[in-house]
């Protein structure tokens, strides 16, 4: 998921929110007309006139969302080289391959707002800007490839289903798009846990130790509680955020609860009790102060990702750079034989 | 400009999903040449049989109508309603027509 940085503050933001300022009288009747065509639920596309905090807020959070993606590759890329059948070394190369691609699409769908895709790759380089926190915590045994499938990519689901109707048209395709391939993400995860449930001893205790490590981080990625998420509201008068993160929270917790039980593992809160008045499963506190030091650099994996990425980025320029130089040289040869 | 600050160009991709049906605009990629773009267009957007034919445009050779345009563009369309065949209303026994 990815937007858990639509509530994190960052300078952008507040750039964002300063960009508001006085406004000429035509631009408040272009931002009349943009309000009415979101409230209609009308699509904004790339051209459209749109007020400089909605393209900013789209900018940052598509671009963390790719760059999300994109960091997204290296825990579980990790198991590679590792998986215990061909099979599965198949299916986890093409999981890794689809994260590489949302990342494209998004990419692709953020440059429509006018920013550079290399600006975007320098920001996440230099620490400027984020990516899910998930991608912090180390994939420990091959259980956590299934579990992240299971339920990272189920947390990520439950994010992305409602960004497919978010109102500006590029970002909604793209995440059309990448919601179709997430859910082989997730049934390809939980198989490749029911087939280990099925194993030894050993590979069930593997199976529940990756549950217990992956359940919290899990819950965090939908963001800080409503009650303390400030920066929602322009989110959600311009149609970019269409349900609280509170409200996916729980409904990723009810969705997954009987999956737990189907699977034969526990889910490591002993306050998770079915409330029949409310319909739903409640749940225990979140420890925010782990989120928050994650969140701020201090995850387990925080700095291995990041120079991970830099070095690919830094490895992979004389491959660029190269083959700029051949286009350059078949169009000169080219312009030489007509 | 150094080699290294250049960014690749943008292309746009079109697909087309099945003979029949018209090439349809999916996305963008970057790369450095025609045959690149398509290599590319092909790994982003056709991983699952999404396509039988690819287009790639430099995105710099697009020419977009002007949003801002859209009155003077498609307006004069809204008022001919007898373009539609709606507009004439027919006795019932021939109104399948």
């Amino acid at each position: 998921m990815y937007t858990q940085a639509m509530d994190i503050p960052s300078p952008e933001r507040d750039e964002a929110q300063s960009a508001r300022g006085p406004r000429s009288l035509k631009e408040a009747e272009y931002e009349a007309e943009f309000d009415a065509k979101v409230a209609r639920g009308e699509f904004i596309e790339a051209k459209d006139w749109m007020p400089e905090g909605y393209r900013k807020t789209l900018v940052r959070q598509i671009s963390q969302h790719a760059h999300s993606e994109i960091v997204g590759m290296l825990p579980e890329g990790n198991w590679i080289t590792r998986a215990p059948t061909l099979k599965r070394k198949a299916i986890l190369l093409a999981k890794v391959q689809d994260e590489g691609g949302h990342g494209m699409y998004l990419y692709a769908a953020a440059e429509t707002l006018g920013v550079a895709r290399d600006d975007l790759v320098d920001a996440l380089h230099s620490g400027k800007a984020k990516y899910s926190s998930i991608f912090n915590y180390p994939t420990l045994n091959w259980a956590d490839i299934g579990v992240i499938g299971w339920l990272v990519d189920g947390a990520a689901i439950m994010n992305q289903i409602p960004l497919c109707r978010c109102s500006y048209g590029p970002y909604a395709r793209a995440m059309i798009r990448i919601c179709k391939e997430e859910s082989f993400h997730q049934r390809q995860g939980y198989d490749l846990l029911l087939t280990m449930m099925k194993g030894t001893a050993e590979q069930r205790a593997l199976v529940q130790d990756a549950v217990n490590r992956w359940w919290w981080p899990s819950l965090m990625m939908f963001g800080p509680h409503d009650k303390d998420s400030t920066h929602s509201g322009d989110s959600i008068k311009w149609g970019i955020k269409r349900i609280s993160n509170d409200d996916l929270r729980q409904k990723f917790v009810d969705a997954t609860v009987p999956q737990a039980k189907v699977l034969g593992v526990t889910l490591p809160d002993p306050a998770l009790k079915f409330n029949e008045e409310r319909g739903h499963w409640d749940f225990g506190p979140i420890d925010w102060t782990e989120f928050w030091y994650v969140v701020n650099g201090h995850g387990q994996c925080n700095r291995d990702r990041l120079a991970d990425r830099v070095q690919a980025w830094e490895d992979g320029a004389w491959v660029r750079e190269a083959a700029l130089v051949h286009a350059d040289k078949q169009r000169r040869r080219d312009r030489l034989a007509a | 400009m150094t080699e290294a600050s250049r960014q690749w160009p943008l292309w746009e991709v079109f697909i087309r999903s099945k003979n029949g049906l018209d090439h349809k605009h999916c996305g963008s990629v970057h790369a450095p040449d025609a045959k690149m773009a398509l290599q590319n267009a092909r790994d982003v957007y056709t991983r699952r049989l999404e396509g039988v034919s690819i287009w790639v445009v430099r995105a710099d050779h697009v020419v977009a109508s002007d949003p801002d345009a859209k009155p003077e563009m498609f307006d004069p369309a809204e008022d001919k309603i007898y373009r539609h065949p709606t507009f004439y209303k027919l006795p019932d026994e021939v109104n399948h027509m």
